[in-house]
């Protein structure tokens, strides 16, 4: 029998990462407790040997490849780009937490690898099989991830949540995924498509139904309300480096995993999915700003915001256009760089036995260190949306994008009125940092040179990109104009 | 009513009933065994959709194989009952709404109307030399060698997630070490001592 070989260059950086991955896990039994360290500096040249690939392979055209269940294009390979860098960061801001809690061990960087795997598989699916692979793939990496304190109840129980909601949304999306096989007998996306423009009134009733079950799963993964309950738990109660990881890289994949679904597979239902999404958005933004603002916890507060950036995110893509798309890829790398700053902060002021997971424990932490203060004022004023900060660039991106689909003005309205809610709480950590006498029992900051550094790059990466937001931006442009 | 329909209804009716038991019954482990006749009867459906090999596999893997563990599981935790309906008749008008609205809106959506044999037509009988296995086997390592090899990345995962988060080590538990009592020898054991006999008191 004659078995043709399936190209297997595009998938050159997935499948250096699963190599090295199973290297790792495999050398890390080996590796006493001191010589740990090890694993994590394999770890991150894993990261930067699969960034250098897909800068690489690189190339303004789509490649299809293994029985075109594999897709290489602009978008993935931008989003592959920024999953390496933000998982990057994550990995060497949570070193000195990891460590202070004894949980610096092989298997967080092991299933942090997997997960970022997973991600990959996510971002270049053509299939829905690929899709719902990839997914369960970095679902599980983080579902094991949350629950890997066991001593921690409240991680215990923000793993048993996140593993059976997950489960259920998981199901959800099977059960749209198996309506839309049965409706257009192809699991490929391309074919889906052109399936689905074609089909007939008579047979809407079912793509509909198909429809609401994917959406489902999606915004679930995405953390969009009315879908949204998991969230706030499961970031307040996983250990905070295991926080960092949920709320980054993940959220590039899930906005990956929604441009391939509703987008490359269902295309042709936009009319449908729209006023879907416009529901979902309007929700997400009233909820998450709202119900931040009451939240004495930042961990709590941050995951209520990410709910209101969702909403903002899910705006670009409904408008439908590919300006839309690429406003909101741009929101979504821009919220990863400032969530990655937010979380970053709280493990910067954390410390052996100690968790800075309070809004009160930033209380005058202009008089204990100034420089990041500094750092965290521009991470909250990039959030709320300050001019010119990188976060207000992103705002301003999706709401031109708005205003140019046309019949959308008041949704355009509704996101500004929301941001302008959610200001308070955000400036509300700055007025605690500046205004508020510190207790007197406050230590000061105690973490690696590398922490700091890197958390000064990335509070400077808010602000430079904000100045020159330009080749960011047309980046993304480019990515989804093919 | 062909011989094939017979069979098709009476196997689908006992799937439903079984699997409508698996959630009602109190007893776990009668819950456990109507999961057993659940599985069973889907492979029959299976079988009747000439899936042979999955069949055989699902009563292989799931009967055979993962019941028993999972009926292990279920005695080894002790499980109260009556906790776990806490609450049930608070929720149930709420959950036989949303049960009643899904189970309406998946008749109309799932029905004769969009897949009745007029829209997807039956698949032909394959002749008796149609090997299913081989069949299955070609697919899954040419066609889909990519969703496989994920697949085995995810049972991967499950087992590094597993070890990861029940490896225990406790220093001071007390257990046998084993190649230290195979390597023994008597002189580290017995002592022989001479001594001289004692006199009865």
């Amino acid at each position: 029998m004659n078995i043709p070989m399936p190209d297997f260059m595009p998938a050159l950086p997935e499948m250096f990462l699963l190599g090295m991955t199973c290297v790792i896990l495999l050398l890390d039994l080996f590796l006493t407790e001191r010589s740990r360290v090890v694993t994590y500096l394999l770890a991150q040249s894993t990261l930067l040997g699969a960034l250098l690939l897909t800068i690489m392979l690189y190339d303004n055209s789509r490649t299809l490849t293994f029985s075109d269940t594999f897709v290489l294009d602009p978008m993935g390979s931008v989003l592959k780009g920024a999953i390496y860098i933000a998982t990057f960061f994550v990995f060497l801001y949570s070193k000195g937490y990891l460590r202070a809690r004894n949980m610096f061990k092989g298997e967080f960087y092991i299933l942090g690898l997997f997960g970022v795997l997973g991600m990959n598989v996510l971002v270049s699916a053509h299939s829905l099989i690929t899709v719902y692979l990839g997914l369960e793939l970095l679902s599980l990496s983080m579902y094991a991830m949350v629950a890997l304190q066991r001593d921690s109840v409240v991680a215990s129980e923000a793993a048993m949540k996140y593993f059976v909601l997950g489960a259920m949304a998981s199901a959800m999306l099977l059960y749209g995924m198996s309506m839309l096989y049965g409706m257009t007998g192809s699991l490929d996306l391309t074919h889906i498509n052109q399936v689905t423009a074609a089909v007939g009134s008579g047979q809407q009733v079912v793509l509909a139904f198909a429809l609401v079950f994917i959406i489902v799963g999606v915004a679930f993964k995405l953390g969009a309300v009315p879908f949204h309950m998991w969230l706030p738990d499961v970031y307040h109660g996983a250990p905070t480096a295991v926080t960092l990881y949920l709320s980054t890289a993940p959220k590039l994949a899930a906005f990956a995993m929604m441009m391939r679904l509703l987008v490359d597979g269902l295309g042709g239902l936009h009319a449908e999915w729209q006023g879907i999404l416009v529901l979902l958005a309007v929700a997400s933004l009233a909820l998450g700003n709202l119900v931040a603002i009451a939240q004495s916890n930042i961990k709590r507060m941050l995951a209520y915001s990410a709910i209101s950036h969702i909403g903002f995110l899910l705006l670009g893509v409904l408008s439908g256009t590919a300006a839309g798309y690429a406003a909101s890829m741009f929101y979504a790398i821009t919220y990863v760089v400032m969530t990655l700053g937010g979380f970053g902060m709280v493990v910067l002021m954390s410390r052996a036995g100690f968790e800075a997971d309070r809004i009160e424990d930033f209380k005058g932490l202009n008089e204990r260190s100034p420089w990041f203060a500094f750092m965290m004022l521009i991470l909250m004023f990039s959030m709320t949306g300050v001019p010119p900060l990188l976060g207000f660039w992103a705002k301003l991106a999706v709401i031109e994008a708005l205003l140019g689909a046309g019949g959308l003005t008041w949704l355009a309205v509704v996101a500004v009125i929301f941001s302008v809610v959610g200001a308070f709480y955000y400036l509300r950590v700055v007025k605690t940092m500046y205004f508020d006498k510190a207790d007197a029992g406050a230590a000061a900051i105690e973490s690696t040179l590398e922490l700091r550094v890197m958390l000064s790059a990335n509070g400077l990466a808010v602000l430079a990109l904000g100045i020159y937001p330009g080749t960011l931006m047309a980046l993304c442009a480019t990515a989804l104009s093919h | 009513m062909s011989f094939e329909q017979i069979l098709f209804y009476v196997f689908s009716a006992i799937t439903v009933l079984a699997a409508g038991m698996v959630i009602t019954v109190r007893n776990p482990v009668h819950a456990a065994m109507f999961l057993v006749l659940t599985f069973f009867s889907s492979a029959a459906l299976w079988m009747l959709l000439e899936a042979e090999f999955l069949a055989i596999v699902l009563v292989l893997v799931y009967v055979g194989a993962v019941m028993v563990l999972f009926l292990f599981v279920v005695m080894m935790l002790d499980l109260n009952t009556t906790l776990l309906r806490e609450g049930f008749a608070r929720y149930l008008p709420l959950g036989i709404l949303v049960a009643v609205l899904i189970a309406v809106i998946m008749g109309l959506a799932v029905g004769q109307n969009h897949f009745g044999l007029a829209q997807v037509a039956a698949p032909a009988p394959h002749a008796a030399s149609y090997s299913n296995t081989q069949q299955l086997g070609e697919l899954l390592y040419t066609t889909y060698v990519y969703p496989f090899e994920i697949a085995a990345v995810i049972l991967l995962v499950a087992i590094v997630a597993a070890i990861a988060l029940t490896l225990r080590r406790r220093p001071n538990t007390k257990h046998q070490r084993v190649d230290q009592q195979v390597a023994t020898r008597r002189e580290d054991r017995v002592r022989l001592v001479s001594m001289t006999a004692e006199e009865r008191k």
